[in-house]
């Protein structure tokens, strides 16, 4: 049996001491004096989300299948742990061997939001591993990060050692080999590092240096070490039908946020939202194979006994099969107990269909993503969705029964202007008034419409990454003409408005188009006591701004500015296939309030087709 | 057919409680393909019922579920499979036919049940066995007992079936089940106050041995007061599948 890192009395003292002991279903044990490489694989936030991340699992998987790899699994202790771990002086530990992290060979993050940033630095000093990459030894782990955010590593920069630029399945196995090979012939942590840099994809940061223009733009960036290429590659998998995706997920003890078999079935998205990262990110689209798929669902459902099954892409509509998958998943599942949960799902006679198979109509409700108010405003973003689109598929689903929809929206797009805000109040009217031209008779009741709106965050390799932003008061003003608004509506006792907090979009703002002076603005509100930051219990926005007035830096510099197109990003050194080319041309067109198709209408030209795969493809095959 | 299954928590599966061992139960039902009935509607459930439920940090060799099932699987079958997929800390030890009565559920026939008590943290007062005989002698054990609404003084003796000592560890049989619950933390609560161990100064943990039902056959006998749920189920052959 094994021993766990923390004693009965600590467990016995802390909220969900599962979270902490590991053993679940599908962990992976193994000899660790049979393997070469320990692996520590964390996602830096509560177990239960962590749990949830898909490409934690994958990556799990695809390690534990190499002989001389044993990937365990570490996540962030929650705040009352944290506290009586500083108190004892207990190194953080992994979930399968409970061995601490700081025995390891690598420690490797996966950074999915801004937002957890601070609990990155958590991570590091509970394992008792030095904060900054230089102060390392030949005894630490190498510390590697990936992921979404890792797209614009910079702020991050001190702390890692490494950086992986896209998707996992493809140089990890390389990047062990070498590791490997150097652990053998006993080089050094340094030399390590220098092969490594030669590997695609690799990012080492402290091979590289910025400098900075008086205006505190970036002036210059560079490789400083012979080994260091001048640009970094994004790494994408081409044959995702043949890549390795877990049959045997671990089934956590506790109910984590994702408590269900998830069945990817393709990555990237066609549509070309100007303000969406993964839309450009994951490009091109590239789907996998349904009968595979249909394998992957009856044998995942059976090796971990979950009760629900969904499906996961960015937009599962536009997945060629999905009328043939989904058909299979209910005709083999339904009525058996085995929920189908199909989200993202555009709204149509099909889905409508399905989803009346699958769910409760009279309890459930249905979503759109308008993500603007107006049309004008939609085709800045290039959502190509129209109102005649949202009212059509409101009016099929009211006739069908439902009686409840979500409506998304963002504020603070860029050139937005009030009456672009106030559409989002009429727009839900107009729902709500096509639910009242059902006759009274055949309706059930009220009609509940509920539209949120986030702030819209610019993002690198977006066509929005020149954008500005709007102060967090500005941001709070638009909510408030927009709540006003909606307390002019007709239909205004069947609508809701809800709106996210503003302080924690302006951070990400900073974060997501952040250069490397960021780095001390999150060790210090670190220091100050910042954690978990994503979570509104604990989210301290003053403590941050007193990081930001301590370290003398101007988060408005990352805002409120309007970028130069010629203006070094520094993020510009990572290619991720998308040609800057292009998106200064989306750019373009977003003022323009021009449309541009997506990649299924036709071809505009944005550069990944170069990867020789995907929906780039498809009609020349 | 409706079938009584015993199994045993042990190890780090003390810190999962009730509502994910029943997640777990769930899960497992899939995992083994053990045939079970759902219930009907829009969202159907296994048909499963727990007899009584454990706290976090309390492990047991005497656990039981009662399920339903829709088609004949043999005992041996089914305790084999489901502990192929089981994870370390639940280890399932029976798979017995029950009585299709609707009363004869775990969950309503728990009338007692057995536990081991030993010291976690801590040290016993030197005199602390000859003070446990004395804590028993005694005609009433008044203790403040805690509802979701009000405090209530009650007499908990009579719920104490039998205790001793055994070796370092007390042995304690209880009255369990829906008409009188007396948790062995509550006793051992009246114990560290008749002895005057200040609270929190010594901390115990607490084993499970068994779950009990009322005999049947003769109550006033009290030899054969009590009998194990699991003796009344009957072993599923594989000839009878």
């Amino acid at each position: 049996m094994r021993t766990l890192a923390l004693s009965d009395d600590i467990l016995l003292n802390i909220e969900k001491p599962a979270r902490y002991i590991g053993g679940e279903v599908n962990s992976v044990m193994k000899d660790k004096s049979e393997v070469n490489i320990r692996f520590a694989m964390c996602f830096p936030d509560v177990y239960e989300i962590g749990m949830s991340h898909l490409g934690i699992q994958i990556l799990y998987d695809m390690f534990n299948r190499r002989e001389d790899v044993w990937c365990e699994r570490v996540y962030s202790p929650w705040t009352d742990l944290d506290k009586v771990m500083r108190e004892q002086h207990i190194p953080l530990f992994a979930l399968e061997s409970q061995d601490p992290i700081k025995t390891f060979d690598f420690l490797g993050i996966t950074i999915q939001y801004e937002m957890c940033y601070t609990n990155i630095l958590q991570v590091l000093e509970l394992s008792q591993i030095p904060m900054h990459a230089k102060e390392r030894t030949e005894e630490d782990p190498i510390v590697i990060g990936g992921g979404p955010c890792a797209y614009n590593p910079e702020p991050l920069a001190e702390f890692f050692d490494l950086f992986y630029i896209g998707e996992g399945e493809t140089v990890y196995d390389e990047l062990l080999d070498l590791y490997k090979q150097c652990k053998k012939e006993k080089k050094s942590r340094l030399e390590f590092l220098e092969m490594a840099a030669g590997v695609e994809g690799i990012y080492v940061p402290q091979f590289y240096e910025a400098s900075y223009e008086e205006d505190g733009t970036l002036r210059d960036f560079r490789a400083v070490n012979p080994h260091a290429p001048e640009t970094v590659k994004k790494q994408v998998v081409m044959d995702v039908t043949d890549a390795v995706y877990p049959m045997s997920p671990v089934v956590p003890y506790i109910k984590a946020t994702q408590d269900r078999v998830v069945l990817e079935i393709q990555r990237g998205c066609i549509r070309g939202c100007r303000f969406c990262q993964a839309g450009m990110l994951y490009r091109p689209t590239r789907e996998r194979d349904v009968e595979e798929l249909k394998r992957y669902a009856k044998t995942m459902l059976k090796n971990t006994g979950h009760e629900e099954i969904s499906l996961s892409s960015l937009s599962s509509s536009d997945y060629s099969k999905l009328q043939e998958l989904v058909t299979f998943l209910i005709e083999e599942y339904h009525g058996k107990g085995v929920n189908i949960s199909l989200p993202s799902l555009r709204i149509d006679a099909f889905s409508l269909d399905v989803m009346s198979k699958v769910q409760d109509v009279k309890k459930s409700s249905l979503t759109f993503a308008p993500e603007a108010g107006s049309q004008r405003m939609r085709n800045v973003i290039n959502k190509g969705l129209t109102e005649e689109d949202i009212l059509t598929g409101a009016g099929e689903a009211f006739e069908g029964g439902w009686s409840k929809v979500k409506l998304y929206f963002m504020l603070g797009l860029p050139w937005e202007e009030e009456e672009d805000m106030k559409e989002i109040a009429r727009l839900s009217d107009r729902v709500a008034r096509r639910y009242y031209e059902i006759p009274k008779e055949q309706r059930h009741g009220k009609c509940q419409i509920t539209a949120s709106s986030s702030f819209f965050v610019p993002k690198p390799f977006t066509p929005f990454q020149w954008a500005p932003m709007c102060t967090a008061e500005e941001y709070v003003r638009r909510a408030a003409i927009v709540k006003h608004e909606f307390q002019e509506q007709l239909n205004r006792k069947s609508l809701k408005y809800n709106w996210h907090d503003a302080e924690v979009t302006v951070l990400e703002g900073v974060f997501a188009r952040g250069d490397r002076r960021i780095g001390q603005v999150i060790e210090e509100a670190y220091r100050l006591g910042c954690l978990y930051d994503s979570w509104t219990e604990t989210f301290d926005n003053e403590k941050w701004m007193q990081a930001f007035e301590n370290t003398g830096i101007d988060p408005e510099f990352y805002t409120l500015r309007e970028r130069e197109t010629s203006e070094l990003l520094p993020w510009d050194f990572i290619e991720i296939g998308v040609t800057k080319k292009f998106l200064e041309r989306e750019w373009q067109r977003a003022k323009d309030g021009v449309v541009t198709p997506n990649c299924r209408e036709g071809c505009s030209g944005c550069g990944v087709a170069t990867f020789g795969g995907g929906v780039c493809y498809e009609s020349k095959n | 057919m409706k079938v009584r299954i015993k199994f045993r928590k042990y190890g780090v599966l003390k810190f999962i409680g009730h509502l994910d061992v029943m997640r777990f139960f769930q899960k497992m039902m899939r995992r083994a393909e053990i045939p079970i009935a759902f219930t009907g509607g829009y969202s159907p459930h296994m048909i499963m019922s727990f007899a009584s439920p454990l706290g976090i940090g309390l492990t047991s060799d005497g656990e039981y579920v009662d399920i339903e099932l829709t088609e004949l699987i043999d005992s041996e079958t089914a305790v084999r499979r489901m502990n192929a997929v089981t994870a370390e800390g639940i280890e399932i030890l029976s798979f017995r036919q029950i009585s299709e009565e609707k009363k004869a559920t775990g969950m309503a026939i728990v009338a007692a049940a057995d536990y081991l008590v030993s010291v976690r943290k801590g040290t016993m007062p030197d005199q602390w066995k000859e003070q446990f005989t004395e804590f028993l002698s005694q005609k009433e054990i008044r203790i403040v007992k805690q509802t979701k609404r009000s405090e209530q003084e009650v007499d908990i003796r009579p719920w104490i079936y039998q205790a001793e000592i055994r070796g370092e560890q007390i042995y304690l049989h209880l009255a369990a089940g829906s008409v009188q619950n007396l948790k062995p933390d509550l006793v051992m609560e009246a114990f560290c106050k008749f002895c005057g161990i200040q609270e929190e100064t010594v901390v115990f943990s607490y084993h499970r041995l068994e779950m009990y039902a009322e005999s049947s056959e003769n109550k006033a006998e009290s030899a054969e007061r009590f009998v194990t749920l699991e003796s009344l189920g009957e072993e599923i052959c594989s000839e009878k599948c």
